[in-house]
């Protein structure tokens, strides 16, 4: 078996599918762990037992979500390694300190206080508590920042040297940090992950509120999301406007990509809708555009000129299918965000936000669409920066290890069957909490073994909540 | 360079470290795992469960820090073993994911389906523990190197010593966890515990001593190192530490103090692993690549070693503060409501 493929194709499969079902487990548990400090500071503030409840409701989910991303996340630590032997080697230096932070004041700060965030809140007293829920959230932050600075690094490396085995080392830290698209890339993620949150929390609050608008918990929550996409998917889309105008200034092949110009435009560039992209004929076939539009978002002018991919050696052009299609799937969810917002901002202002049948079916399909948006997001960033790992420096293939393609093709197989049996049952599992409202005396991880809840009635935890 | 303290054995010490303290602390927690088959009872296993479900998570840190603190400190050796010891990683993290999920997933199941994460705790802490002792034998055996790469096939590790160093780390993971459960819990539970405290004991010297036996067989360098003319005065107090050692245990077995077994325990297994250490130094992959041939330059270890200085101290110190929290016996229902 796999003796006709490619192994560095296999190992390139094998990180993309691990790194897809590992992201969306930070992205969750960034924005819900944020959320849960809120809630437990509400609550610490307002005494309101609604808060308390919440909280608990939720901190079950983030418990089952915390704990998928953090063995998904070990794959990821040991992958480097294991499959990447060459950009380890070469990059370690520099990246390997990045990650090295990370786990000393991220991974280590989440995992530490997690226990006592779960299980503590009546062995440490509400202070102390509050105190390990601030600071797993903190943790969430602190750890993106540095992956997405080593990241942002293989993108627009910057502040580094190659020593003589051939290997990238620091000329300057803080340049290496903070080299030029990580701002843009920590802030446009961020977003990307309380807006996910966002949605999850939204949707989980309007499929309850369908069944019974009087909840107060589904009330509360779904209020709370909305307000947040209100106000953060506006931000969001600046924020990527501002991301993309970055890339075209450090990558612009990615750019050219995502835009689908395979050729240039000296009189301003149209901004193609749609279309199909041909990679072998450099050409984009069925294209529906708007004529000088594209100049007008990347350069603020009509006119200007934009280059396309004909400028760039063909032995340096990424897969522009991928990145154009992801792209436009990310934009398109990030537009009807955007739209949620708004339409639920017009309810609340109507007095309508918990009454709305057409807002609430809305804020339930867009449930998942935050996943959805982060995975294209990352195809589009990813992709665009092959056929380099780092970018315009090191080519993937020639920092992949020397493995055969069996030993890479067998673990990828495992890994997809593994993850296909725990990501079903962790699904499942948090499905089931999602589909119960909270309940009037929510209790945290633990105490609500199957055996108890089932004794509640959906009936009498109605009535209870709406105490 | 040898004798002075560098950078890069300061280093070598700090990547020990991390790795040792991952595998006093997930050792432990593994072996509750391995153990998990002798304990059908669903309270029993609630209660082993709920004695390390606050914890674990910041066990398993310390082996992401061993990993990533290995790439950024010694990137030669992180692309040359990981390629080599392929296998036997994959069925780790394999190994992992099943035992890490199954500490939420068998909470959140109906009661035929917490079986079936009962197996995945207890079949993924196996399959764990087994390939962390493989991929340590199969290191001390050395791997084929040729320039920077790895240059050796996907199943180079399998030997039969790397199979009994996979054993013995099973066994030594199995006696931590029994060690723990005599500290933790009561009862009918805490003495099925001591039983298994005494039988894992005697496997778990069985195991010292033929790796011990074997271990110089494998290489010339290490027959010289334990046993030449001056290094013998070196090395010979550590089999003499391990004989105090087990005395120690074994009375504190016999009398019954729940306290000292789990401790005593870990005091087998740092003088076992100051074995490994003696034998491996200055290599770090054995017999191709020292430790400064390894090295990050030293501005990466200087930028890293300014936050290990800080962030080490505080981070055993919260964590401790964690392990104060849930501190004491585990009762059966009283878990951590």
């Amino acid at each position: 078996m796999f003796e006709g493929f490619d192994a560095v194709g296999l190992a390139r499969a094998q990180f993309a599918f691990t790194m897809s079902f590992h992201i969306v487990f930070p992205a969750f548990s960034i924005g819900l762990a944020s959320y849960l400090a809120v809630l437990e500071a509400l609550w610490l503030w307002t005494g309101r037992e609604v808060f308390l409840n919440l909280f608990n409701y939720w901190l079950k989910i983030f418990a089952i979500a915390f704990g998928m991303g953090v063995v998904s996340g070990i794959v990821m630590s040991y992958q480097f390694g294991t499959n990447w032997s060459g950009f380890s080697d070469k990059t370690g230096p520099v990246i390997g300190p990045l990650m090295a932070y990370e786990v000393l004041t991220a991974f280590f700060l989440e995992a530490g206080f997690l226990g006592v965030m779960l299980f503590g809140l009546e062995r440490v007293g509400h202070r102390l508590h509050f105190l390990a829920t601030l600071m797993v959230a903190i943790g969430t932050l602190i750890s993106a920042f540095w992956i997405l600075s080593a990241n942002s690094w293989m993108q627009t490396p910057a502040g580094y040297a190659v020593n003589a085995d051939g290997q990238f080392v620091a000329a300057s830290w803080l340049q290496v940090i903070f080299n030029p698209s990580f701002p843009y890339r920590l802030v446009h993620m961020v977003l990307a992950a309380y807006l996910t949150t966002a949605l999850v929390v939204g949707a989980v609050g309007a499929l309850h509120l369908l069944r019974d608008r009087h909840l107060p918990g589904p009330r509360v929550m779904f209020s709370m999301a909305m307000w947040m996409a209100t106000l953060v998917a506006p931000i969001q889309i600046l924020a990527g406007d501002q991301h993309g105008l970055n890339t075209l200034e450090h990558q612009p092949a990615k750019v050219m990509a995502m835009e689908g110009h395979f050729t240039g435009h000296p009189d301003g560039a149209p901004l193609i809708l749609f279309g199909w992209p041909d990679q072998a004929k450099g050409e984009m076939k069925y294209a529906i555009e708007i004529p000088k539009a594209s100049s007008l978002i990347l350069k603020h002018s009509l006119d200007a000129p934009l280059k396309g991919l004909d400028s760039v050696p063909r032995e340096n052009w990424p897969p522009v299918a991928v990145i154009f299609w992801s792209f436009r799937i990310m934009v398109g969810i990030g537009f009807l965000m955007l739209g949620l917002g708004l339409f639920s901002l017009w309810t609340r202002w109507r007095g309508r936000l918990y009454e709305s049948r057409l807002l609430h079916i809305f804020a339930l399909a867009m449930g998942p669409a935050g996943f959805i948006a982060v995975l294209a997001g990352w195809f589009t960033t990813e992709v665009g920066r092959q056929p380099f790992l780092v970018y315009g420096l090191l080519r993937t293939a020639d920092a992949a290890s020397p493995l055969a393609a069996p030993a890479v093709g067998s673990s990828l197989i495992a890994f997809i069957i593994v993850y296909f049996i725990v990501y079903a049952a962790g699904l499942t599992y948090l499905f089931r909490l999602m589909a119960q409202p909270p309940h009037h005396g929510e209790q945290g991880p633990r105490a609500d073994q199957p055996a108890r809840a089932a004794g509640i009635t959906p009936a009498a935890a109605a009535e209870g909540a709406a105490r | 360079m040898t004798g002075a303290v560098d950078l890069a054995t300061l280093w070598a010490f700090i990547i020990a470290f991390a790795v040792f303290v991952y595998v006093v602390m997930d050792g432990f927690d593994l072996g509750l795992g391995i153990l998990f088959p002798l304990f059908p009872a669903k309270a029993d296993r609630d209660v082993i469960m709920n004695s390390v479900a606050p914890v674990w998570d910041g066990n398993e840190t310390w082996l992401v820090l061993g990993g990533g603190g290995l790439m950024a400190a010694f990137p030669l050796a992180y692309a040359v073993l990981m390629p080599a010891l392929y296998v036997p990683m994959v069925a780790m993290l394999i190994g992992l994911i099943f035992r890490g999920v199954a500490f939420e997933f068998r909470w959140r199941t109906t009661q035929s389906e917490r079986n079936r994460w009962d197996i995945a705790f207890a079949g993924g802490s196996w399959l764990a523990a087994l390939a962390q002792g493989i991929a340590l034998g199969a290191i001390l055996q050395g791997v084929h190197v040729e320039g920077r790469h790895y240059a050796g096939g996907w199943w180079d590790w399998l030997t039969p010593f790397s199979i009994l160093t996979g054993a013995a780390l099973v066994v030594g993971y199995a006696l931590l966890g029994a060690t723990w459960l005599v500290m933790k819990t009561e009862g009918a539970l805490r003495d099925e515990a001591y039983r298994l405290s005494w039988a894992l004991l005697l496997a778990m010297l069985g195991a010292i001593g033929a790796v011990s036996v074997a271990t110089p067989f494998l290489h010339v360098q290490y027959t010289q190192r334990w046993f030449a003319w001056p290094n013998i005065i070196l090395t010979a107090p550590v089999p003499i530490a391990v004989a105090a050692v087990t005395a120690l245990l074994l009375r504190s077995l016999a009398g019954k103090r729940d306290y000292q077994p789990f401790f005593l325990s870990l005091t087998l297994f740092a003088l076992s692993y100051a074995g490994l250490g003696i034998s491996m130094y200055p290599y770090i992959v054995p017999q191709s690549i020292t430790i400064w041939q390894a090295a990050s330059p030293a501005n990466s270890q200087l930028f890293m070693l300014a936050g290990v200085a800080v962030l080490i101290p505080l981070i055993l110190g919260y964590t401790g503060w964690a392990y104060w929290v849930f501190r004491g016996k585990v009762r059966p229902g009283s878990g951590y409501h």
